[in-house]
């Protein structure tokens, strides 16, 4: 099984390398976490924390727009394109499962992101680090940002996967795929911002709300970072909803989600009849 | 389908490396084929004529397993269609080859043997039989399509398939190519892989076919040899009669027939009367200065079988 996985990784890192994937989502990442990190210098003082602590705060926010957006623009094409040019039947008449393609596109689309991250995410960190100083505590938070954007980023790839599967075009995968962006990264906390709003502190908010935010990997990501440091939580203005929840519940949730997406991509993908 | 598929013999040949009983499929309410029967032996080279849209690429993505079949059965070496000794045991040349662009030859039909548990070192040797050797580090974005069908070609010989399902094999490609293509389809019908070649282009497949299939409308309307398909369409054979002073009016009157032109007159005899007919025609001596005889061709026979004016 690990052999046609691996084959199909090879071929498709072979793609993403010369569709000048691997090339751009590094720039991208670099170019913004570094960016932000000088943007947010100004602070630094009145916190009393270190610049690589700024620098991780706004670089988490950041990650919860970039990632899911790279990873969609990579995975929206996976299943829909390949079967709108013909070669999905073929690829299927070879002895090697759904699964094992759908695993091996994955493999090679993580790894482009991971290298993305770890580059851009580290180029940032250093300079801030360089500059502005770090401790422990600031590369600990810069390793699990970096860490979880992964995450964040394998969530998204599989949601990719599962509508490329579900339609027949590229062009209704991609805008599908604007659409899950749009509503996991943008609309789901609009939309609990104002059931807040209405409730007006009330049983909602501080039982429901935070519960319901670490539901949506997106926040997970958020809460997980801001949960796990009092400095960065500090800098990010998310203390509140972070100490309503248990420290384990954002992790779980942002461990869980790639696996659920993956089974559910697995399941609409077996339903193609190419 | 019920009705048809009882009445034929259940248990399929053994040896068949391909077993088709009262296949169908529908299309929501269009019904695309209709209690299909098939059989293909090891080595054996199959054309499956049919006009457009007469369910010849539904007929293979059913045996491959890609659809599912609204009734009937389908056996690929003895095992259920999509199973993966099923999918072990065929080879499929789809109707339009699409390759991912940024691969080159070698890269993509690496990953076909790979996928095939072929070994990797025969892809060079296979580019090369396909003749593409010269283009197979270049990007497939940069081929053309006749080049692109050769690449199709050399993933169907990855691993010695038992069946091949060959899709419109010859579409796009010029005549030498098209000259390969049989080439290797020989070849590999003498190493005992059974073929079956969905055309429309009847005249190469007249010469290069053990058996031929016809489909109209979702159904196989003749399956048998060339020789016997034509015995049984009992399609008349055609004398033209060239008459001397290019004046055929006399040879009209005498021997009937329909006129050509002013100096030719055509006739349609069956096999039997033929001889007699050619008796009548040496009896008018001068007045006939040549006989052309034209007995049926494929395009009649397919014609005759494909539009269902049988008796
Ligand atoms: N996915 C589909 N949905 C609906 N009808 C289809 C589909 N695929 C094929 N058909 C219909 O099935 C018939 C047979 O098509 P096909 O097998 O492609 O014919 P051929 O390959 O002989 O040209 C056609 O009438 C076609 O319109
Ligand atoms: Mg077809």
């Amino acid at each position: 099984m690990m052999t046609r996985v691996l084959a199909v990784a090879a071929a498709e890192l072979r793609i993403a390398r010369r569709n000048l994937w691997v090339l751009m989502a590094s720039v991208i990442m670099t170019l913004f976490a570094l960016a932000l990190t000088f943007a947010g210098a100004a602070p630094t003082g009145a916190l009393g924390v270190d610049l690589l602590t700024v620098s991780v705060a706004s670089m988490t926010t950041l990650s919860v727009y970039l990632a899911p957006l790279l990873a969609l623009m990579m995975s929206f094409d996976a299943i829909a394109g390949e079967s709108e040019r013909g070669g999905l039947a073929l690829l299927l008449t070879y002895p090697v499962s759904r699964g094992e393609i759908l695993f091996g596109k994955f493999l090679a689309h993580i790894g482009t992101i991971a290298l993305a991250m770890v580059i851009g995410f580290g180029a940032a960190g250093m300079a801030a680090a360089l500059s502005g100083g770090a401790g422990t505590e600031s590369l600990t938070a810069l390793l699990r940002l970096i860490g979880t954007s992964i995450l964040l980023g394998a969530v998204f790839l599989a949601l990719g996967y599962a509508l490329s599967a579900a339609v027949s075009s590229p062009t209704a995968a991609a805008g599908l795929a604007a659409g899950l962006w749009l509503i996991f990264v943008v609309l789901y906390d609009l939309g609990l911002l104002g059931a807040v709003v209405y409730d007006n502190d009330g049983f909602f908010t501080r039982r429901i709300f935070p519960w319901l935010l670490v539901l949506n990997p997106a926040d997970a990501f958020r809460l997980w970072n801001v949960g796990a440091s009092e400095n960065v939580a500090l800098a990010n203005g998310m203390t509140g909803v972070a100490g309503a929840l248990p420290g384990w519940s954002a992790p779980v949730s942002l461990l869980l989600w790639p696996l659920a997406a993956f089974v559910l991509a697995r399941q609409i993908f077996r339903r193609v009849q190419p | 389908m019920t009705e048809r598929t009882e009445t034929r013999a259940a248990s399929p040949d053994a040896r068949d490396v391909l077993a088709v009983r009262g296949l169908c499929k529908s299309h929501g309410r269009v019904r695309t084929l209709d209690a299909v029967d098939l059989d293909l032996k090891p080595g054996e080279r199959v054309a499956l004529l049919g006009h457009n849209g007469a369910g010849k690429t539904t007929l293979m993505k059913l045996i491959l397993g890609l659809w599912t079949p609204s009734g009937g059965e389908i056996r690929v070496a003895g095992a259920v269609p999509g199973s993966a000794e099923a999918r072990k045991a065929s080879a499929y040349l789809p109707e339009a080859v699409a390759f991912h662009r940024a691969l080159t030859g070698r890269e993509q039909l690496t990953l076909f043997a790979r996928l095939a548990g072929a070994p990797v070192k025969t892809v060079g040797e296979l580019l090369e039989r396909v003749g593409v050797a010269d283009a197979a580090d270049r990007r497939i974005g940069t081929w053309s399509k006749g080049m692109r069908q050769r690449l199709g070609l050399a993933q169907v010989l990855l691993g010695r398939p038992r069946i091949a399902l060959l899709d419109e094999p010859t579409s796009g490609l010029d005549p030498i190519s098209r000259h390969d293509l049989y080439a290797i389809i020989d070849e590999m019908a003498q190493n005992g892989t059974a073929v079956l070649i969905a055309s429309h282009a009847l005249t190469e497949v007249e010469a290069r076919t053990d058996r031929i299939a016809i489909m109209r409308k979702g159904r196989i309307v003749a399956d048998d040899t060339l020789a016997r398909l034509s015995a049984r369409a009992e399609l008349p054979i055609r004398l033209r009669l060239t008459a001397q002073n290019d004046d055929a009016s006399e040879v009209h009157a005498r021997i009937g027939g329909e006129r050509i032109n002013g100096a030719s007159v055509e006739l349609l005899c069956s096999p039997e009367t033929k001889m007699q007919r050619l008796a009548h025609i040496a009896a008018l001596g001068d007045l006939v200065i040549d006989v052309e005889m034209a007995p049926p061709s494929l395009e009649d026979l397919y014609r005759h079988y494909s539009q269902g004016d049988r008796t």
